[in-house]
């Protein structure tokens, strides 16, 4: 039997998050004082041993993150924790916020220490109000002790647009910009924020910082899978009976996800097919269930990990109305500015309305395939590669599904 | 330098130079459309992308720095696709109207269409449906077919520091959309016409006149008569297939001519009439305490920017009008009288290098001569059209001679298309009235070049005149604000609103580059030293004009015809 693992939400149900009392008592900001012994290469190599990788979804290493603003000179930096959490389904984030916001600003405040950066912005996701009330508290608290000492946070309210989530658009946002994507390179490790070296890093990504300084590299690194070590928290939606949230080691495979802790399929229905990490993931068929969740191992069915959503669909489900759902959502948030995802999301969904609403011919079958494959590999930004993934992965392993409907 | 391998052939190129740079070095074309070559790299169109080694996605030509090893496919089937794809999703929303588009054959997409061998969309046409903005007399935008590289957003704010563009809504719904208003005549637009270069689609243009044009021509009891600005001769062999300044001025006027205009002057008359008036009034407010820096006034661009930008700053402004409107004044009276014409009968047409002069001939001010001194104004794009139209071949055509009375100049007013000109010209007649000694070198070489911002001094009789030179609005604003803030050291400000001056003006043939600009520049200054006088006040028909009419510069006369006053625009500002 699969056990939940909790590293990240270590201190869930145990402290008030309002009172920063609770999390010292846990041991709460040892790890910053740990840290601050450390010489600042000590730090980034530490983390860099752990090979803790990003949560946000892209799973870039994160002491490496770390090592390039380290590197790169400059008077002012910065590190922001990505708190936008816009992926449908997902709400680990808001749970880490609400329940243990100190873990995350301590993990803010190391890599602050660790990169030369004497400034934090959290951005928080404008859907959230009440959670930039207990941000701004913790914050308060945290300065009154002087324990962040010269690092200073603050919180910005997110401008509402899930592109905004995306490090660059974010960038421009917290700048009072149109929230859109910017060019890479330079990188925001290069120039970030104002043009200031700068490091983004998602909720989750830095509330496990405090574990991997507190327990060593080691320690960290021998949970889960080897090369995306560590735990997951994953949050579960659709035709399962147990539709909640749980951390997990990253070797669990999508078969416990939704037959142990999800407590399988809803009634006495069969299972149908899993999407994973969001509006951006991927479907998986029964086939690959027994694919564990780490990044590389999802990578190698063509499938990604994302932000951990899971959203499970039973056989009763139209997959090509969900489909299309997803490519209204997409052509929805698109920015506009680049011209692949601007016309190609509003084309991905009238095709597929087009489809779902039985008008569609293999001819449009064909041309999604195209277009999806273009904009996967041509669009400025994640959001735009990742907007035909649901289309081309269904209609990769749910064809007849597709063939039923057409014309 | 870096080494790196693009379709097999090994180059080197220097460190920070992209895909695109490298390319073009060794001769690969990569296509583009958002990128152009004086303007930060957008990477928004994604036309250029290529393959690159070890990258799952295709990389933007444009944007893409060259690193050590790097190899670089951009023409493999994989990116082939791609920009096919791109390109009928531009395309499919996208008004399917190049026979009647003003970009027909000058168009970066219709041209991309052709190279990649657009045929069966397949992709169903849906376009926007939005209205057309023809809300001022000089520029009209078609928001249908833009293609949002935002070039003329970039242009308008950067380069003109007006920020009359900007970008509404998201997504598919994104749009260019004038600021402060639904229509660009409401937002602070000041009509230079810099976007239009800016644009590579018929989503912007000029007003066109071509059909009042042919009206009048056809009338038999309309006189029509025209006088063409000098930078308009350096860059309409452009338009009809010749090299830049290899027009001869000579057979434009046959060619005119034939077009049907029946007398054919040159507004450099009134440039040296410009000199005369802008130079004495400088004098004038030099030695009698005058409100100084006096800035100069031939760019409408320009004035209309003053007036809405810096109206605290109009009394500065000269009281001389440009040279085409001192040119529509004297026009339907001087000449007129000299003539023995009936100027009710005179349809006054000038062609320009400028878009805000389309505007400027229809302010209520302008109507000196007790008509509307100029009737119309074309641009040297539609003196192209007109040329094409009437199947000019230029082969055949047989030089002939200006009309009497308003067709002589000088060096002087030649340079008036350039940036820096108008001030060279003031500095020779200047120079020669306080000094009352022949100026030996005529060429003030500081005040030359492409430069945005250029100063230079004089040393008039122990006074120093100190002057400066900007081309660019947002060059403008920085000696603006100089002068706002009491801090200006000059005495006299030449600004035009177009990068390099009239010969890179808004109604020019489309310029893709500043190297362009450059080309029209080195052709004014050869111009300028082919002729025989190059100084304003020795102009034999200016010295005539002045004997039998005007009198004396800044003379009764003078102020009714050839001088005018400002108003701030009120535009709700920020
Ligand atoms: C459209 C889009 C939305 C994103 N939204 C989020 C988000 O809400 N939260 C997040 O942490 N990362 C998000 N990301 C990923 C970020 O760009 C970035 O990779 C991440 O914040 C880096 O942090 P990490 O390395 O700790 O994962 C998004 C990416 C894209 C393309
Ligand atoms: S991919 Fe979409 S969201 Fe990303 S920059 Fe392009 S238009 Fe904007
Ligand atoms: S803008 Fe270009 S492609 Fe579009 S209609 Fe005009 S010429 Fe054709
Ligand atoms: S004409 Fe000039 S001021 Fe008007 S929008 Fe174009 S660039 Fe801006
Ligand atoms: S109007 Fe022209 S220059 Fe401006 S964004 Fe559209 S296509 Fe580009
Ligand atoms: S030309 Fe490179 S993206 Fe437009």
């Amino acid at each position: 039997m699969a056990e939940e693992m909790r590293v990240v939400l270590r201190n869930y149900g145990k402290i008030n998050p309002l009172k920063i009392e609770d999390y010292l008592s846990v041991g709460g900001y040892e790890a910053l004082k740990k840290a601050r012994t450390m010489t600042k290469k000590a730090v980034i190599e530490e983390v860099i041993q752990s090979k803790l990788r990003g949560r946000g979804g892209a799973g870039f290493n994160t002491g490496q993150k770390w090592a390039f603003a380290h590197e790169t000179q400059d008077d002012q930096k910065y590190v922001i924790c990505n708190a936008d959490e816009g992926e449908p389904g997902t709400y680990k984030d808001r749970m880490l916020m609400e329940n243990d916001p100190h873990a995350i600003f301590e993990g803010m405040a190391i890599c602050g220490y660790a990169i030369g950066a004497n400034k934090g912005y959290v951005y928080c996701r404008g859907e959230y109000p009440h959670l930039i009330t207990i941000l701004k508290t913790a914050i308060y608290q945290a300065k009154q002790r002087c324990i962040l000492e010269d690092f200073d946070i603050e919180v910005r309210t997110g401008a509402g647009a899930f592109v905004c989530g995306e490090e660059t658009a974010l960038l421009e946002s917290i700048e009072g910009h149109r929230g859109e994507p910017r060019i890479r390179p330079p990188f925001p490790t290069q120039k970030g924020l104002w043009q200031k070296p700068t490091v983004v890093n998602n909720v989750e990504t830095l509330a496990n910082i405090p574990v991997i300084i507190d327990k060593g590299a080691a320690h960290f690194a021998a949970i889960g899978a080897p090369t995306y070590p560590g735990t997951k928290i994953l949050t579960l939606s659709g035709d399962v009976n147990n539709r909640t949230f749980f951390e997990v080691p990253t070797n669990t495979t999508i078969r416990e996800v939704i037959f142990e802790f999800g407590d399988g399929i809803l009634g006495d229905r069969k299972f149908k097919a899993v999407q994973i990490g969001g509006a951006s993931g991927a479907f998986i068929a029964a086939n690959d269930l027994d694919t564990q969740i780490s990044f590389d191992a999802m990578s190698a069915i063509n499938s990604t990990l994302g932000s951990g959503a899971v959203y499970v669909l039973d056989e009763t489900r139209d997959i090509i109305d969900v489909t299309t759902r997803i490519a209204r959502f997409f052509e929805h948030e698109s920015c506009g500015k680049c011209a692949p995802c601007r016309e190609g999301t509003a084309r991905l969904h009238e095709l597929m309305w087009k489809l779902n609403s039985g008008r569609g011919s293999a001819k449009d079958i064909a041309l999604l395939k195209k277009l999806g494959r273009v904009m996967s590999i041509t669009c400025l930004c994640g959001l735009g590669q990742a907007a035909p993934t649901a289309i081309l992965t269904t209609i990769e392993r749910f064809s007849d599904d597709y063939e039923a409907k057409l014309m | 330098m870096v080494n790196l391998t693009i379709d097999g052939i090994k180059t080197s190129v220097p460190d920070g130079s992209t895909i695109l740079q490298a390319a073009q070095k060794i001769g690969i074309h990569i296509p583009t459309l958002c990128a152009h070559p004086d303007r930060i790299v957008k990477s928004n169109c994604r036309i250029c992308v290529c393959e690159v080694e070890g990258s799952r996605l295709l990389q933007t030509a444009c944007s893409q720095p060259v690193f050590e090893g790097m190899v670089v496919k951009t023409r493999s089937p994989k990116v082939i696709e791609a920009r096919q794809i791109i390109l009928e999703l531009i395309l499919s929303n996208h008004p399917q109207d190049c026979l009647n588009c003003i970009r027909n054959v000058n168009c970066e997409l219709q041209h991309l269409a052709k190279e990649y061998c657009i045929r069966e969309n397949p992709f169903k046409l849906k376009t926007k449906g939005l209205p057309k903005d023809y809300s001022t007399p000089a520029i009209f935008r078609d928001p249908n077919k833009c293609v949002l590289c935002r070039r003329c957003v970039e242009t308008c704010t950067v380069i003109q520091g007006v920020g009359a563009l900007g970008l509404e809504n998201r997504g598919y719904h994104t749009m260019i959309v004038p600021s402060m208003g639904k229509n660009l005549g409401d937002s602070p637009c000041v009509m230079c016409g810099q976007c239009i270069h800016a644009c590579p689609v018929g989503a912007i243009g000029e007003v066109e006149y071509i059909d009042e044009l042919m009206e009048a021509i056809a009338d038999p009891n309309t006189i029509v008569v025209t006088q063409i600005a000098p930078a308009v001769r350096v860059a309409i062999g452009e338009e009809v297939g010749m090299k830049t300044g290899e027009m001869p001025m000579n057979k434009l006027i046959t060619a005119l001519r034939q077009i049907g205009f029946d007398y054919v002057l040159h507004t450099n008359f009134t440039a040296d009439l410009t000199i005369m008036e802008e130079g004495h009034e400088l004098l004038q407010r030099l030695t009698t305490g005058g409100i100084l820096p006096m800035f100069t006034s031939c760019s409408p661009g320009w004035i209309n920017f003053c007036e809405t930008y810096y109206p605290d700053l109009l009394d500065n402004l000269s009281t001389c009008k440009s040279p085409q409107q001192m040119f529509g004044a004297l026009l339907k009276t001087y000449w007129a009288d000299k003539m023995n014409i009936d100027a009710k009968k005179i349809f006054s047409v000038s062609i320009m290098p400028c878009t805000a002069k389309k505007y400027e001939a229809f302010r209520p001010e302008m109507n000196a001569s007790g008509y509307q001194d100029v009737d119309i104004v074309l641009t040297t794009r539609e003196l192209g059209r007109l040329l094409r139209l009437c199947e000019i071949d230029f082969d055949k055509v047989e030089p002939s001679e200006f009309d009497p009375w308003m067709g002589d100049y000088t060096g002087a007013a030649v340079i008036f298309g350039a940036s820096g000109g108008v001030m060279e010209a003031a500095l020779r007649t200047v120079y020669e009235v306080v000094m009352q000694e022949e100026l030996k070198d005529v060429n003030f070489t500081a005040t030359r070049g492409f430069q945005g911002i250029k100063e230079a001094e004089v040393d008039l009789n122990g006074t120093v005149v100190k002057v400066a030179i900007a081309n660019g609005l947002s060059n403008a604003r920085k000696l603006m604000d100089q002068v706002r803030a009491g801090e200006s050291p000059y005495h006299f400000i030449e600004i035009m609103a177009c990068p390099g001056g009239c010969i890179g003006g808004g109604g020019q043939p489309i310029t893709r580059s500043n190297i362009k600009r450059e080309e029209r520049i080195a052709s004014i200054y050869i111009e300028d030293e082919q002729c025989a006088i190059r100084k304003s006040h020795e102009n034999p028909e200016i010295k005539m004009v002045y004997e039998e009419f005007l009198h004396e510069p800044l003379g009764h006369k003078s102020h009714e015809l050839l001088h005018t006053h400002y108003h701030a625009k009120n535009k709700r500002l920020i």
